[in-house]
């Protein structure tokens, strides 16, 4: 007779398994690789969370110290492989496979151990990607998460970081999986619930913090002229002619000076209230200024900022927080949002080449996708009109039916054309099509597909992509605003100035703005100390972004 | 390190009476120029130290837009330059000819 | 853009312009009345380092210091500001000459102070005989100027700090200002943990190296005189406040600074941490000092009013 409910016995027999180590729900900090060992079965697809900020950093060394001869092949399926201890579990074989999307802080050795066919790739995803995956093909058997508080039922709370967990428990919890959170402290009554107990099978009390790495502050006095000067480009020439209200930044350091310059140059073009009102993005500490000056309606977050928190706290009216008061952050609803309801994405990367791939994909470094794809992409399921949606819709298509015409969402890559050490980012061809040749991967890691960039802004100008016409057009754009790059210097000089001519390139002359302009004292904040003072003392930024 | 220089006839003679100017500081990703107004109201020169080495074509292009867009006619450009990126070159020799340009001595 | 800046009166863009961030000479051009610098050996007559060359590094075709002269409030003075970004604003041969050349200047004319603006990580390595030698030479030039009735005030804010010789120097003048920013000590946060390990100075820590060596600590302790907010305009303002405070120099103002320095040393010599000075103060909640606004800390730092004053 066909049994239907296999999994689910499975599920329970495993539970029965760490019941033993456990008081209620509760197993103690130096029980965990035990734990572990009694749940886990070899060949276990595990979520080890795993995300952009929050690492579950107890579950991750207990796993790694698990008995070999009981536990081995995991395949891990997380969205960010962030700490040593993830990729030494390959090393010492508890795991074999992985599936993840973002891997910043350890892109050098994963791509070693790629090389070094330590671990077996599934494939590098999109978050929205991997998280979609989470509910057809790569439901976790067991997932290892982090959260703030638990009470004695399992009720968890997260905490600002949300981030990934109500997706990875959903997956889990109701497909026959097992959960297991680490806890900072195990209380009364949880300040609001967001992980319900009932999806929680056990809870281990860790004796220190999770680890959150502050990703998303950017010093302001590290900005430079040169990025001063992109980012008034970007303000004048795209963000107020589309007038884009609906937006996601990127991370770095252009991105940042756009922040600081809403209040001051923003401020004295007359956009405040025009652009820049609703944004899909983490806190920001750079958005502080913006937001004290009225600029900013509505922000929703994938994760959180170390240092934000009673800043949030003091502005409900601008950040999503539970009744507690604290922020509720979700990577999954943000990034659909920022998909779906946001009508640009604007950031940095490494590298573009002449049709405008762009990848942060070195020959030595493979850091994933993170956010930026599903940002940076044109959303094909789309239907609700705005302005620059339309207005980006009709560039691309002039002779097209008014109501036939599909819009399309404004994707801006942003940089100076020389990085790092001098190093260009403009290629005739990216580092990631060789990593794929010496990996033999069948799909190179493109960040973002040049048929979805619309804009480049350097300092040299502001390439429009929509207004061109042909592949040859297109690459001339690109040369026309490579600067001094063997790429920029390639240029054909007489088609750039045809270019120009027709408003496909558009030089910061063209635009209103000269260049001896951008300069520091435009910026709303030069250091963290004056974000300080912009939040009325309610950033508390950690130690090493302070001079005082 | 190594040493560079640019000599070119130019249209017209810079603005202003300063004798000399100098904007930026030699280090990591900037660099110093040192303008100075000796030189026939047709010509230009720029003497470079860089401690990038090998990047001669790109400091002649830089050089020749730069002389192409401002005309600084009779200036003495000399750079140290602790390798920066063209951009910011650029950037700091238009600083320059507008600093030299204000009257003073 | 920049028209409203011309339009501006000075004291209105030294007000606006962060010391911490302005380069060396324009620190002494919006520091000095508008227009008075006359700057001796500028870079046009390109005296720089004889020694960077060997080591195949780019110099500075004024070595990282700009000395002259100039006024504050109408009255000459002598001065020299260090370019913290030049090889963290480093002594030289001809950096540590050019400073010597001013003091003794100031010595022999006897009446113009003279203001120093610190920005440096101590001796250039790779001149460090040369530099030490020039500490040296410019540690005995404050002292001659000071004898001969000159008043040497030193300025700190910039982000190279003043460390190494760069803090005997201070330690050597008559007064000092010091922003938030600023930093004053010998040996540097890194030196510190290379030598003593991590547990005793985690140089990562900024908000340990700042409550050490920052310039409120200093200001509490009173190695600095006066508290400057970071903008140019305070710190002019500072320099002609200590101009007017100090005293005459002689035997008996150095047998002071030393029973100054003997008593903080019994006071303070078993505190592990600037907040257990600041308890030991009296200042209630001691470890809210570093977030203190400037208006807040000044009213505290001339509540507890050590100073050196009388003394150094």
């Amino acid at each position: 007779m066909t049994t239907w409910q296999n999994n689910r016995a499975a599920r329970d027999a495993r539970i029965a398994a760490g019941a033993g180590l456990a008081h209620g729900k509760v197993v103690e900090a130096h029980d965990a690789t035990r734990l572990l060992e009694a749940v886990i079965r070899p060949g276990d697809r595990v979520c080890l969370e795993g995300d952009n900020q929050k690492q579950a950093d107890l579950l991750s060394r207990a796993l790694l110290a698990v008995d070999l001869s009981r536990i081995s092949d995991l395949h891990m399926v997380q969205s960010g492989v962030v700490l040593p201890e993830h990729l030494d579990l390959f090393d010492r074989g508890v795991a074999k496979r992985l599936d993840y999307a973002y891997s910043g802080p350890q892109s050098a050795r994963i791509a070693r151990m790629l090389f070094g066919g330590k671990i077996e790739l599934g494939a590098v995803h999109t978050y929205l990607e991997l998280f979609a995956r989470y509910f057809i093909d790569l439901t976790p058997q067991v997932a290892l998460i982090a959260a703030v508080s638990a009470d004695r039922e399992g009720n968890l709370y997260t905490g600002p970081n949300t981030e990934d967990t109500p997706t990875v428990v959903e997956a889990t919890a109701f497909k026959d999986g097992i959960v297991i959170a680490q806890v900072n402290e195990i209380v009364e009554t949880v300040p609001r619930v967001d992980i319900p107990a009932d999806r929680v099978h056990f809870i281990v009390k860790s004796d220190k913090p999770f680890f959150v790495e502050p990703l998303f502050t950017r010093d302001p006095a590290a900005i430079t002229e040169g990025q001063i000067l992109t980012a008034m480009l970007a303000i004048k020439g795209i963000y107020a002619p589309y007038g884009v209200q609906r937006l996601n930044h990127g991370i770095g350091f252009s991105t940042a000076a756009i922040e600081l310059l809403l209040p001051t140059f923003g401020e004295r073009l007359g956009l405040k209230g025009r652009i820049a009102t609703h944004f899909a993005l983490n806190p920001h500490p750079a958005l502080i200024p913006a937001i004290e000056s009225g600029w900013v309606r509505q922000i929703h977050s994938f994760g959180s900022e170390v240092g934000m928190d009673d800043y949030i706290r003091a502005r409900s009216d601008v950040y999503f927080t539970g009744p507690d008061g604290s922020l509720r952050s979700n990577r999954a609803f943000c990034q659909s949002a920022g998909l779906y309801a946001c009508d640009m994405f604007i950031g940095s990367t490494l590298q573009i080449d002449l049709r405008g791939n762009s990848s942060t994909v070195t020959t030595s470094r493979i850091a994933g996708f993170g956010g930026a794809p599903n940002m940076g992409a044109d959303a094909r399921g789309r239907r609700h009109p705005s302005e620059p949606w339309l207005k980006a819709g009709a560039e691309a298509d002039p002779d097209g039916a008014a109501l036939m015409r599909r819009g399309r969402k404004l994707v801006v890559q942003i940089g100076e054309t020389f990085g790092d050490k001098n190093v260009p980012l403009f290629v005739e061809r990216l580092d990631a099509l060789e990593l794929a040749e010496k990996l033999n991967l069948e799909l190179a890691p493109i960040m973002i597909y040049g048929d979805d960039v619309t804009h480049i802004v350097t300092e040299e100008g502001v390439a429009n992509l929509l207004l061109c016409r042909t592949a040859q057009e297109r690459e001339q754009a690109i040369r026309g605003v490579a600067g001094y790059t063997d790429v920029g210097r390639r240029r054909d000089h007489g088609m750039v100035a045809h270019l120009r001519e027709r408003g496909v390139i558009r030089r910061p002359e063209d635009i209103g703005i000269n260049p001896l302009d951008a300069d520091r004292s435009l910026l709303a904040a030069r250091s963290i100390k004056d974000l300080v003072r912009w939040s009325g003392g309610l950033y508390a930024p950690p130690s090493k972004f302070r001079n005082w | 390190m190594e040493d560079l220089r640019f000599q070119h006839r130019v249209r017209a003679r810079a603005g202003g009476t300063r004798r000399s100017a100098i904007v930026g500081v030699v280090a990591s990703g900037n660099l110093e120029v040192l303008v100075e107004r000796i030189l026939p109201d047709a010509e230009c020169a720029v003497d470079i130290k860089t401690a990038a080495i090998g990047f001669g074509e790109v400091w002649t292009a830089v050089i020749g837009d730069f002389v192409e867009r401002y005309s600084p006619g009779g200036l003495k450009f000399s750079i140290n330059d602790g390798g920066a990126r063209p951009d910011t070159v650029s950037l700091r020799l238009a600083q320059a000819v507008r600093l030299i340009a204000e009257n003073g001595q | 853009m920049t028209a409203p800046l011309k339009d501006i009166t000075p004291a209105e863009r030294a007000r606006s312009t962060s010391f911490y961030e302005a380069s060396a000479r324009t620190r002494l051009e919006l520091l000095l009345d508008a227009g008075s610098l006359i700057e001796f050996i500028g870079p046009e007559q390109r005296e720089v380092s004889p020694h960077l060359k060997i080591f195949d590094l780019p110099e500075q075709f004024d070595d990282g210091i700009v000395v002259g002269r100039g006024r504050l409030d109408g009255s000459p003075v002598f001065a020299a500001a260090q370019e913290g970004r030049f090889m963290g604003g480093a002594f030289g041969e001809v950096h540590g000459a050019k400073l010597t050349g001013l003091l003794r200047a100031a010595r022999q004319i006897g009446s113009i102070p003279v203001l120093i603006l610190f920005d440096t990580g101590g001796v250039r390595l790779q001149e460090a005989n040369a530099g030490e030698l020039a500490i040296a030479e410019i540690m005995r030039a404050v002292m001659e100027a000071r004898s001969a009735g000159v008043k040497v005030i030193g300025l700190i804010g910039g982000r190279s700090g003043c460390y190494g010789g760069g803090g005997l120097i201070a330690g050597c003048c008559s007064a000092l200002a010091v922003s938030e920013p600023g930093r004053i000590a010998v040996s540097g946060p890194e030196v510190i943990e290379t030598n003593r390990g991590v547990e005793e100075f985690d140089s990562r820590d900024r908000a340990l190296v700042w409550r050490t060596m920052g310039g409120k600590h200093r200001r509490l302790l009173g190695a600095a005189d006066v508290f400057a907010d970071d903008n140019v305009q305070d710190f002019r303002e500072a320099a002609l406040e200590l101009l007017g405070l100090v005293g005459p120099f002689g035997l008996d103002a150095l047998k002071a600074e030393q029973e100054r320095l003997a008593d903080r040393l019994r006071r303070f010599g078993a505190c592990s941490d600037a907040v257990d000075i600041w308890t030991t103060e009296g200042i209630a909640h001691a470890e809210t000092v570093p977030e203190l606004p400037a208006d807040q800390f000044i009213a505290l730092a001339d509540r507890i009013g050590r100073t050196s004053r009388d003394a150094r």
